[in-house]
């Protein structure tokens, strides 16, 4: 066998399988979205009709509010657990990274156990305190998965930036919140951007912490799920599903063009 | 030492978030192993719980191994030689190709299960077999298998050490069993604990593909979440934490190793 | 075996024609150093022959009366020794080398057999077991030519061996592998760009520049006799002398330079070591810097050459002159070189 059939036969089986199992379903998918009556102009309803848009609406809405607050979160940790070395962090950085590989539904239950009927604040506070079955209970629950991805990726863009600069910074006078506006932040932006994009994205997509809480907050994935399951309106669920799809990946490839650094998701 | 009031602020925001993290984690050990939750730690610590999650849960812990290990299986069969292609062909192509086998990890798992139901929902067999679920485990883990591996590889000068081999009289697959895969093992290794990991974590995929005789630990999991009291639902995730955990540990220390190999 | 090499060409898919057109023969037995400046295509040239590389259309290779030009590389039974090596990283120093003689199906007692010959030719007896990261890069290099030579290849190929070591180590080794080679007496090609590692190991310099071959011969031929002035300054460093040419003899800004017969028309070149401090000597010179090397000390002498260039010369004596004094210089009519304005192209 030469080298170069043997290297083409070590694409075979990628190539079976992507083909079979992704290239041709997500035609199918695409197929299936305009198989109504409406045919394309199914995208334009989902802009029309106020149960689509609302829903579309509030999931950015969601996704940018974790987005923007998890990345608050994980650069103040992320630096200081970078830049500090004290005992206990080895522990702490573990306890942080924990939820990496916890589904959507286990995220969905630590919400529960937090602000559900049973849970913690229920049963310290006085008076009835029950959130994770709201708005706020979706949100903290997206933050719960969000924080471990973007800390990470916080943190290896910190141990990448140059320490010289900051010594050179401090050794101009700069004070330290001065080092940390002018050169910490600067250095870290690309990634932070990045980080910033694959926790959006992540949060527009997920499911499981949605369908745990069986919240009465509409988002994008839930929708799809009803469409398909209660509704049988696949048409719709394959279109919602597609337009989903679209946003989540260009934004994923944007980020990762910034960076060139994924972050393994969980369910 | 005299620590300025924003490092503890600092300090603050970090605890903080960790307790966010891991009460709630904590809550969950702790009911999975006491007589009743609502009455607390005083009410006595059992194993009555875990009992009735083995006794009803049982399947879907073996099932969701099964498949973890034939996910294993089939994407280093399946990535192992295209990581090394890929390499071999440094190319817009192979560009292309990585990116839509990456798909999976942007497209959520929901609209993926979506596409798949609707190609072969119809062809019985497959629909209701294990191997329909398989397939959406490879699909997700493939991706990681192969960048784990293409890191590494693209790392090396494995270009020379094949081309040394071949002068040396090694035939193309003979280079690969003795030199290719050899090297690249730690991304191998890397990349096969992600599978695992993720495989036996995965949910949004798994919750459309499954039937009611297929259900994966997660599954359960929700299941359990829905329609048994809290106790079990928190032992039935004291499991899960048991078998997730150590992985995970597992998975960040080889890919940490593999990195610094890849560097 | 004799290696022939026919109308060999090289040009790469970006258009780079890496190596023009080439005939060579390398002898049974034979050493033949390919050395030429980074760039020039040696390392194109010994990877064709290997069968790494496949040469443009009409480039024929043979090993002993075999065309071996369709022929992949593993069936070609070559032994090549990479510039960084190529060691395998996960085997050992003994895995390495028996290597090509596992992958060959030699059964095991008798590769054992084998592989302990090599080894202790190679003086790496000692380091067996050892992982190859283990080693020092004079012990790297040992085991990449002792995992070349274990499989009996009819031609063994040898790029920059000894490029990666250190100045320190590089010379010491350098007789070392040349003893090894001979031992072998397998016929090799090897790649150098630094001449003095040519001069020491080759039986024959083939001199390349710029995807063509100079010259091959003797490396005395070629140090004596030059084809072209690429070859002369490659080989010994000769440097150009200009000036008026007046009844036999140059005019240089030092003074008269006495030539050679047959001499008109021709461009001469002069060697450091060539140029002798003779008190009744026709040139005149001011001494820039004067640097003790050992067995010699370096002189750089302007106002000498027409184009304010300093001379270098070698002077042997115990003492030198110091920077500044003024020095007469002669130069023998017969140690200077006299070229062709035209190089002579490929010979
Ligand atoms: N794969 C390649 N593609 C394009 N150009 C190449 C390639 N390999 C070598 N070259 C070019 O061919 C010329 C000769 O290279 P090489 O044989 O490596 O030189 P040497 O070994 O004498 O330093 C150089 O100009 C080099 O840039
Ligand atoms: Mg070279």
């Amino acid at each position: 066998m030469t080298s170069r059939t043997f290297v083409a036969a070590c694409l075979v089986p990628l190539a079976a399988f992507t083909l079979a199992f992704l290239a041709l379903p997500l035609v199918r998918l695409l197929q299936g979205s305009v198989e109504t009556e409406a045919g394309w102009a199914i995208y334009l309803q989902i802009l029309q009709k106020p149960r689509y848009l609302e829903t579309l609406v509030n999931t950015v809405l969601v996704s940018l509010a974790v987005s923007v607050t998890a990345l608050l979160i994980s650069t103040v940790a992320g630096v200081f657990l970078a830049r500090n070395r004290f005992f206990g962090r080895g522990l702490l950085l573990s306890i942080l990274t924990l939820p990496l590989a916890f589904p959507g539904v286990v995220v969905g239950f630590m919400i529960i156990l937090l602000g559900g009927r049973q849970g913690l604040f229920n049963q310290l506070l006085p008076g009835h305190v029950v959130f994770a079955y709201s708005l706020t209970g979706l949100f903290l629950g997206y933050l719960y998965f969000s924080i471990p991805r973007v800390l990470l990726t916080v943190m290896a863009a910190v141990e990448k930036l140059d320490p010289a600069l900051e010594e050179a910074a401090r050794t101009l006078g700069a004070s330290p919140l001065r080092v940390v506006v002018d050169v910490i932040l600067p250095g870290l932006a690309p990634s932070l951007v990045a980080a910033g994009a694959i926790a959006f994205a992540t949060a527009m997509g997920a499911f499981g912490t949605a369908f745990t809480l069986a919240t009465n907050i509409d988002v994008l994935p839930m929708v799809i799920y009803t469409e398909f399951t209660l509704s049988a309106n696949i048409a719709m669920a394959s279109a919602l599903s597609v337009l989903l799809g679209l946003v989540t990946w260009v934004l994923l490839l944007a980020a990762r063009s910034f960076t060139g650094t994924t972050v393994a998701a969980g369910g | 030492m005299n620590r300025s009031f924003s490092w503890w602020l600092q300090l603050a925001v970090t605890l903080l978030t960790a307790a966010f993290l891991i009460v709630p984690a904590i809550q969950s050990i702790l009911a999975g192993l006491t007589v009743s939750y609502f009455r607390g730690l005083s009410s006595g610590l059992t194993l009555k719980w875990i009992t009735r999650v083995w006794e009803l849960y049982a399947d879907s812990i073996f099932l969701s191994l099964w498949l973890a290990v034939s996910c294993l299986v089939v994407t280093l069969v399946i990535g192992v030689p295209a990581a090394y292609a890929l390499a071999r062909n440094p190319g817009r192509l192979s560009r292309v190709l990585e990116e839509f086998i990456s798909l999976p990890l942007a497209v959520p798992g929901l609209a993926l299960a979506l596409a798949l139901l609707q190609l072969y929902g119809t062809v019985t067999g497959f629909r209701t077999s294990w191997t329909f679920i398989l397939v959406g485990h490879v699909l997700y883990t493939l991706p990681f298998m192969v960048r784990s591996v293409l890191a590494v590889l693209m790392a090396m000068d494995f270009k020379t050490l094949e081309e040394s081999a071949a002068t040396l009289g090694a035939t193309a697959p003979t280079r690969f069993w003795t030199i290719i895969v050899p090297n690249a093992m730690p991304g191998i290794l890397a990349g096969a604990l992600t599978v695992v990991t993720l495989s036996i974590g995965e949910f949004n995929l798994t919750w459309m593909l499954h039937t009611p005789y297929l259900k994966t630990l997660p599954v359960g999991l929700a299941d359990s979440y829905a329609s048994m009291r809290l106790e079990v639902a928190s032992a039935y995730t004291l499991i899960f934490f048991v078998m997730i955990v150590p992985l995970l540990m597992a998975m960040q220390w080889a890919t940490a190793r593999a990195q610094r190999i890849a560097q | 075996m004799t290696l022939t090499v026919k109308n060999t060409a090289k040009t790469f898919p970006d258009g780079t024609r890496a190596l023009l057109p080439t005939d060579l023969t390398v002898g049974e037995g034979e050493i033949l150093s390919l050395l030429g400046p980074s760039g020039c295509g040696k390392t194109t040239l010994l990877r064709i022959i290997a069968g790494l590389e496949q040469p443009d259309a009409g480039s024929r290779v043979f090993f002993g009366e075999t065309d071996v030009t369709g022929l992949a590389v593993e069936r070609r039974n070559v032994g090549m020794v990479f510039q960084s090596y190529a060691l395998f990283p996960n085997m050992s120093v003994r895995a390495n080398v028996g290597y090509g003689l596992k992958v060959r199906h030699v059964p095991k007692a008798e590769r054992d057999r084998r592989v302990d010959e090599v080894l202790q030719l190679c003086r790496l007896a000692d380091y067996a077991d050892r992982p190859v990261q283990a080693l020092s890069g004079g012990q790297q290099q040992r085991v990449a030519l002792a995992r070349a030579v274990a499989p009996r290849p009819k031609i063994l190929l040898l790029d920059e061996p000894l490029s990666a070591l250190d100045a320190a180590l590089r010379d010491s080794l350098r007789d070392e592998l040349a003893a090894m080679l001979r031992q072998f007496r397998i016929t090799a090609v090897f790649v150098t760009h630094d001449q003095a590692e040519a001069l020491a190991i080759a039986d024959r310099i083939a001199v390349m520049s710029e995807g063509e071959l100079q010259q091959v011969g003797a490396p005395e031929d070629l140090y004596h006799a030059p084809a072209s002035a690429f070859v002369a300054r490659f080989i010994g460093n000769a440097i150009p002398l200009t000036g008026e040419r007046d009844n036999g003899a140059l005019i240089l800004k030092g003074g008269r330079l006495e030539l050679a017969e047959n001499s008109a028309n021709k461009e001469v070149y002069v060697r450091a070591e060539s140029i002798r401090l003779d008190p009744e000597g026709s040139l005149a010179g001011v001494v820039e810097t004067a640097v003790f090397s050992g067995g010699h000390y370096r002189l750089a002498i302007r106002d000498v050459l027409s184009d304010g260039a300093l001379l270098q010369a070698h002077h042997p004596g115990k003492t030198a002159p110091k920077s500044g004094d003024t020095v007469r210089l002669s130069i023998s009519p017969s140690d200077l070189l006299y070229l062709s304005d035209q190089p002579s192209g490929p010979k």
